[in-house]
């Protein structure tokens, strides 16, 4: 069935109901299978990655299967899509897939077609100059980092997220293209703490941050919004009941109180509190979802506020590659960054990364308690030694 | 092994739904691209053309020239979408502050979610993206595509949309970006009519289910992830598209526990794949791993030189229950304290391999910082058999649903419920019996909530009978 060229197409907005289907659910998985994925469907043995970025996949009976994994925008035009389809028509019979974390796969069925088919990735570059189809992403390196829409398209970010990850992805491609860490390392990067991209878990978290509380839309507030559902929906009870002088109906904010969590923007538009000046990125570090060796863990914040400095983000990506570079140093084989932080300990972690500790980074929400320090084990850093001669200690 | 659909599916063969022709396709020059000028200055975006990592500006400038380049009659939304959006960007950058209004209730007929709403607020600047809607498409189980079903899309969306998507979405959806309000409605006559498929959730429902590679090409996968995913998506299509929850709700499906979906982070409701009789062993294979025969962890660590490979620094010292050792030349494990936490599977993959009896670990409750801090899943179910028609993962499904609908406030996840309600009277509500995995360790305070029930003799005591004991 051919696609319509109709202005409407197939709706007919004077009858809504008819010919309407719904609830068809997605296509099934197996069509999309190509055949020796069919084949083999539940009797994969083992794989080898055999060089960054491509994978050999081998079943019972000996079948393999070669994945070559490309990094790629997650925003992409029709105009890209073709080129993977085209690329796919022409090495993999006509099936492709994408991974959790944006990458493409280009699957064949023999050594050979591997050889040609990276050759054809390896030559193609946008005419800006960037490879169309970097291939890596694999075992011990920095895959894809995943994140949210930014300035392309959402209303809330406090940050922009294509921009970022484009500039962390320059400076961090060595390790996309190699495999040289201790562990793979997983960056993530969300522009507001409502994290559609739920980056608290990941060995690096970008995260976009406002830091000015809410403007009160006052003379439209009580036309826009529900002002109790405004005011409810702050989790510090900073927003309260208000009027302005012609004895509308408004908020008044308690500026002291706000934690900046835009959670009122979410509940009413008469809040916004994007700013140029007041937006910027938090770093965390530490975090992992995988259950191999330690539990999964949360990121921890490690670089409290970052300007948001379109379109490159230097003092982003300068904090970023301080991490990297002092993990894939001193961490052991296999350790995550949140694992080779517990075992060196924070302080030293803060030491190596040469990230500095302000108060900002001591928990002051809830169960902020179980963060601090029980115990006499520390290590002596240049920290240890700045709070004992503040305390007089020591000279 | 081979699977059906639930129901016989439309054939997809792109020759026969195209809407551009061959020519239409290839519609500029590489000449043409190379001194292709956006309408706008927009200094910081060409910025973001340099650099080796795909640029997300140059593929945009693909696009826009080729909208510059095809008929009047060959696109049904704005001329101008590529480059009005990379303008209104470039002022976002030089604003510092996002240049979309908030909210914009929009949809299809029967359906509560699945189309976002999107407003310019510089429509005038910017006309071809003042409105700028997003159509979120259900995805293929675990992503995989075949390329007629791929171009039809980029057809209907060049021609009815932006012709710029996200493949995907962070919840899973293959995501369309910029449409009109008046293209929804065919937009998603479209999608059924031709495609066969569907859009994905939106707002408080079931969100677009979303799994890992499982059983199509991973080693590890404990259960059909994609087959469990697909099934759940379809069994529950009223739930994804008619929104009737307190708020969002996700199912992931992980494999294994290396966890590649991310479940335990980001669902409600993860589904984790595990096994409960013995991790295989093929001895041959861990000598050969001990003589350097085999690479260890498949590769992964690529050229840097740790050394050669030490099964005991490596494997056995590094298990999280230390339940390994050598004895002699074979490789023993205490399967009772197996943790199953992958390490050394993934570490001598030829050698070590997840057991046969295999199912799923259920765990509820992730979510993302808003409201009050990010969560992890809990643990709930240790182990649950996963085979179809998953009745009794349903059945579980549906305990949890019907106490959190009932409870649930508005805009509250189930994490939030779990915590406000506190664990034993949520265990206790959905007819759990308490157990010591679900905790990481026992309380450390001794205020339990006793009920009168508990106690002999219950609450109600008489004041007099006390001071017959005790003078005042």
């Amino acid at each position: 069935m051919a696609l319509s060229k109709e202005r409407l197409g197939r709706y007919n907005p004077e009858k809504p109901q008819e010919n309407r289907l719904t609830d068809l659910g997605p296509r099934h998985f197996w069509e999309f299978f190509p055949p020796v994925i069919k084949e083999n469907y539940g009797t994969w043995a083992y794989h080898d990655i055999l060089e960054p970025g491509v994978l050999a996949h081998v079943s019972d009976s000996g079948a393999k299967v070669y994945t070559v994994r490309c990094g790629a925008a997650r925003f992409m035009t029709v105009e890209h899509v073709r080129e993977i389809c085209a690329i796919a028509d022409q090495h993999c019979d006509g099936y492709v897939r994408f991974t959790t974390r944006n990458n493409i796969e280009f699957l064949v069925d023999s050594a050979e077609k591997l050889e040609a088919l990276k050759k054809d990735l390896e030559g193609r570059k946008f005419a800006g100059g960037s490879y169309k189809f970097p291939i890596g992403g694999t075992g011990a390196g920095i895959s894809n980092i995943v994140h949210t829409q930014g300035y392309i398209h959402c209303h809330t970010p406090a940050t922009d997220a294509s921009s970022m990850v484009k500039a962390v992805s320059d400076e961090l491609f060595e390790y996309f293209k190699g495999m040289t860490l201790p562990a793979k390392l997983r960056v993530s990067m969300a522009c507001c703490l409502n994290m559609c991209g739920a980056v608290h878990c990941s060995d690096i978290a970008l995260l976009g941050y406002h830091r000015k509380p809410p403007i009160v839309d006052s003379e439209y507030i009580s036309k826009l919004c529900e002002i109790p559902l405004a005011i409810a929906a702050c989790p510090v009870g900073a927003i309260s009941p208000d009027k302005t002088e012609s004895g509308l109906k408004s908020v008044k904010i308690k500026g002291e109180r706000c934690m900046f969590c835009g959670n009122c923007y979410t509940m009413c538009q008469a809040l916004p509190l994007s700013d140029k000046e007041g937006d910027g990125v938090t770093i965390l570090a530490g975090g992992k979802i995988s259950n191999r060796i330690s539990m999964p863990k949360f990121s921890k914040v490690v670089v409290p506020w970052l300007p948001n400095s379109f379109p490159r983000f230097p003092e982003v990506v300068e904090n970023v590659k301080k991490i990297v570079e002092a993990y894939a140093k001193g961490a052991n084989k296999y350790e995550r960054v949140g694992d080779w932080a517990e075992r060196i300990g924070w302080e030293r972690f803060f030491e190596q990364c040469e990230l500095e500790f302000t108060e900002h980074l001591i928990d002051d929400y809830r169960l902020a308690y179980d963060t601090w320090r029980t115990s006499t084990q520390f290590k002596f850093t240049d920290a240890a030694w700045a709070l004992s001669k503040e305390a007089g200690g020591i000279e | 092994m081979a699977f059906e659909p639930v129901r016989e599916m439309k054939k997809l063969n792109y020759d026969e739904m195209r809407i551009y022709s061959e020519a239409e396709l290839k519609n500029y020059t590489e000449e043409e691209l190379k001194s292709f000028k956006c309408k706008y200055e927009i200094p910081d975006l060409d910025e973001l053309e340099k650099g080796p990592w795909p640029s997300f500006v140059s593929d945009t400038k693909q696009e826009a020239l080729r909208r510059r380049k095809l008929s009047d009659d060959q696109m049904l939304i704005g001329r101008d979408v590529c480059e009005d959006m990379l303008g209104q960007l470039q002022t976002s950058f030089d604003e510092g502050e996002t240049h979309w209004k908030h909210g914009g209730i929009v949809g299809v007929f029967g359906y509560g979610g699945g189309v976002i709403g999107r407003y310019s607020d510089l429509a005038e600047k910017y006309p071809s993206i003042a409105m700028f809607h997003t159509v979120r498409v259900n995805q293929p189980a675990s992503k995989f595509y075949s390329t007629d079903f791929l171009k039809t899309i980029c057809d209907m969306w060049e021609y009815r949309g932006s012709g710029m998507m996200n493949l995907h979405g962070s919840t899973g959806d293959l995501v369309l970006l910029g449409t009109t309000t008046e293209q929804l409605e065919p937009i998603f006559y479209e999608l059924g009519h031709v495609l066969d498929t569907d859009i994905g959730g939106s707002g408080s429902n079931l969100r677009t289910p979303a799994c890992c590679i499982g059983k199509a090409r991973c080693e590890f996968a404990c259960y059909d992830t994609q087959d469990l995913c697909y099934d759940l998506t379809q069994y529950y299509q009223d739930e994804l598209h008619r929104p009737a929850f307190p708020y969002k709700f996700k199912f992931k499906f992980d494999g294994c526990p290396n966890g590649c979906v991310a479940s335990i982070a980001r669902s409600d409701m993860s589904f984790i794949g595990t096994w409960r009789d013995d991790i295989r062993i093929d001895q041959d294979a861990v000598k050969a791993y001990i003589a350097g025969d085999i690479v260890p962890n498949a590769g992964a660590h690529g050229k840097r030189d740790w050394g050669k490979f030490d099964i005991n620094k490596e494997v056995i010292s590094l298990c999280p229950t230390k339940c390994m050792s050598m004895e002699g030349d074979q490789l023993v494990i205490d399967n009772s304290e197996c943790v199953r936490c992958m390490h050394c599977i993934n570490t001598m993959p030829r050698a070590l391999k997840p057991g046969l009896d295999t199912g799923i670990t259920i765990l509820l409750g992730a979510k993302a910082p808003i409201l009050d801090g990010a969560q992890m899943a809990t643990l709930m179910v240790p182990f649950m058999k996963a085979e179809a028609p998953y009745d009794n993962i349903k059945a579980f499904v549906e305990r949890v649903w019907e106490f959190w609908m009932e409870e649930g406030k508005n805009r509250e996840r189930l994490g939030e419920l779990m915590q406000r309600v506190t664990l034993p009277k949520f265990i206790e509500t959905i007819g759990l019996p308490p157990a010591p995995q679900m905790v990481k360790a026992p309380r450390a305070n001794p205020y339990i909530f006793w009920k009168e029930e508990d106690v002999k003799g219950g609450w109600n005591r008489d004041i007099n009978d006390y001071r017959s004991r005790h003078k005042r």
